[in-house]
């Protein structure tokens, strides 16, 4: 079971480097999670994501560093999941294609000493219930995938790896997919997640890992990354029509202004002039109609950390 | 213990799923039923021999044959799930690297088991009931299949550690072959050349049966035809595994060491691998 006491660290690195032969894929990884929180990895491929997962289910033994789980060295994977169900969905899953979804999902419910009624339950949750008797064989890649989720959720597992879970999943699939992890979650679960697709785990995530060429990049919740990148603040002023020209001339030369047409344009500005800027158009009077805020988008904060990009 | 048996019933359905049981099944038992036929050719008459005639004839080629079988099983074991992807996520699970590699050598233990035992012990008691043949020597017999079934575990365990070394499936099928020339074939080839030069110079007959003995194959055969007092006199080879020191616990125990050996050094190399 995991440790109850909120303020232990379910996962701590300290310091892990990661290096294959002379190619370094992780460097001076720092990380603490805490019980109960979902972690989400983003970065390009090659990132070092699926390594940092792979260290931490003691797949792999880090150059230098520490890598605990549970207080335990995860080398000895397998003594620290005595203790505790775990579930893992590698990257593009692979299984015993000679065997049916059942006997794999039952090979696997024997080896973590789950029944064979959750087997079926599982089945039935991921929407292979009527596939169960098909050689995996002839699954296609969602199949694989749903089967992949079915085995990483078997014995209610309390910490979580899922790599590129929502890979393959047409869209309603995401959606019934993200909500049995969400259950899961609510249970007090703990999962770290890879991810390329921002929009889908920006309202899980309690932290977002940043991850570029093995370095971590940024670190924290989607509030303090915003605070870190300072990205501007979008807005879209609609005016009388024929207007527009004229009343972009009546904002100071800070203010930066594009898109003018007829009736509308766009203002950018950083965070902290958002307010003076706001004053100033209400001042402006009934020659604005509308005003829009955009504020940074998820994908934008993302290039921003990758790119090292700060417009 | 129920994990274990877990992984080992998982390989022992793959072989029945894929008629890896029943082709071998057929295989050994065909050979059983012509050699216990052929055996008696040379005496004039065509019947069924007696045991200890058949067990000379069919261990001498299962000394090629088992072996051969053992490797097509175990060779593919390891680099085969870590090529697909499937050892990653089987190692997630709470179970320790050994346990990955005894269950499934405890698997094949028992397809090669199905195999031999029903293959070469079915085909004898279907000729002994429908043609009536002597059951003289039926221990040797029993003594020779589960000889062969130990012969087999050598090459399983040797199997699994091409298997583990190699990074690559067709590079462990091309070193599994090269495998069995080297032990069944090479081996005792090189070493009768040597004695032929060499005239008994350097090579006394107490060095000849060291390099026989640590054979696997020449001490499953050594085994097999000095056994029974009937066997041994029937192979001509009567005496002289005894004069040269050998006893047959001697031979079990080098086979034993080919099976304990190649399986530590697997799981030697499992534990230190970075999946």
């Amino acid at each position: 079971m995991v440790d109850t006491n909120a303020s232990s660290d379910v996962i701590s690195l300290r310091d892990v480097t990661k290096k294959y032969s002379n190619e370094t894929v992780l460097q001076n990884v720092d990380l603490n999670v805490q019980s109960g929180e979902c972690i989400v990895l983003v970065g390009h491929n090659g990132a070092g994501k699926t390594s940092l997962l792979k260290l931490m289910l003691g797949l792999t033994k880090p150059s230098s560093g520490v890598v605990e789980v549970l207080g335990k060295n995860p080398a000895f994977s397998a003594a620290v999941a005595q203790g505790l169900s775990l579930g893992y969905l590698p990257e593009s899953v692979a299984f015993y294609e000679a065997m049916t979804g059942r006997e794999v999902l039952s090979f696997y419910a024997q080896l973590k000493g789950s029944n064979s009624a959750e087997c079926e339950k599982l089945l039935e949750l991921v929407g292979l219930g009527d596939a169960a008797k098909r050689r995996v064989g002839t699954y296609s890649k969602g199949m694989r995938q749903r089967l992949g989720l079915a085995q990483a959720m078997l014995g209610n597992p309390q910490l979580l790896f899922l790599d590129e879970p929502t890979t393959g999943l047409d869209p309603i699939l995401r959606q019934h997919f993200y909500e049995l992890i969400d259950g899961l979650q609510k249970q007090g679960a703990t999962s770290i997640i890879s991810s390329h697709a921002l929009s889908e785990v920006e309202a899980r995530a309690s932290r977002f890992v940043i991850l570029k060429a093995g370095v971590v990049v940024a670190c924290g919740t989607l509030d303090e990354l915003y605070q870190q990148a300072t990205l501007p603040i979008r807005m879209k002023i609609s005016v009388s029509p024929g207007e527009a020209s004229a009343v972009a001339q009546r904002f100071g030369s800070d203010v930066n202004i594009s898109d003018i047409n007829n009736k509308s344009f766009n203002l950018s500005c950083l965070v902290d002039e958002k307010m003076p800027l706001i004053r100033h158009i209400s001042s402006l009077g009934d020659v604005v109609h509308d005003m829009q805020i955009m504020p940074p988008r998820l994908d934008e904060l993302y290039s921003h950390f990758m790119n090292g990009d700060p417009s | 213990m129920s994990l274990l048996w877990t992984l080992a019933l998982k390989e022992v359905r793959d072989g029945l799923r894929n008629r890896w049981i029943a082709a071998a099944i057929i295989l050994l038992g065909t050979l059983a039923v012509a050699l216990s036929l052929l055996g008696s050719a040379p005496t004039g008459s065509v019947r069924v021999s007696d045991l200890d005639i058949t067990v000379i004839s069919l261990s001498s080629l299962s000394v090629y044959l088992i072996p051969l079988i053992a490797l097509m099983l175990s060779f593919d074991a390891l680099v085969g799930e870590f090529e697909r992807g499937t050892m990653m996520l089987l190692l997630t699970y709470p179970l320790e690297r050994w346990q990955v590699i005894i269950g499934k050598f405890l698997g094949h233990l028992i397809i090669l088991f199905i195999a031999i035992f029903t293959g070469y012990g079915g085909a004898i008691l279907l000729m002994t009931l429908l043609m009536g043949g002597g059951t003289e020597g039926w221990q040797a017999y029993i003594m020779m299949m589960a000889s062969s079934l130990l012969l087999g575990a050598v090459f399983i365990a040797l199997g699994y550690l091409v298997s583990i070394l190699v990074r690559e499936r067709a590079t462990a099928a091309g070193s599994a072959i090269g495998l069995w020339l080297g032990f069944v074939v090479l081996y005792d080839l090189i070493l009768f050349g040597v004695l032929l030069v060499d005239e008994g110079q350097i090579i006394g007959q107490k060095l000849f049966s060291i390099l026989m003995l640590i054979s696997p194959t020449d001490s499953y055969r050594i085994l097999n035809l000095s056994m029974f007092e009937g066997v041994s006199q029937a192979a001509g080879i009567a005496g002289i595994a005894s004069e040269a020191g050998m006893n047959s616990s001697v031979m079990l125990g080098v086979m034993l060491l080919w099976v304990v050996v190649p399986l530590m050094m697997t799981l030697y190399v499992f534990q230190k691998r970075e999946i």
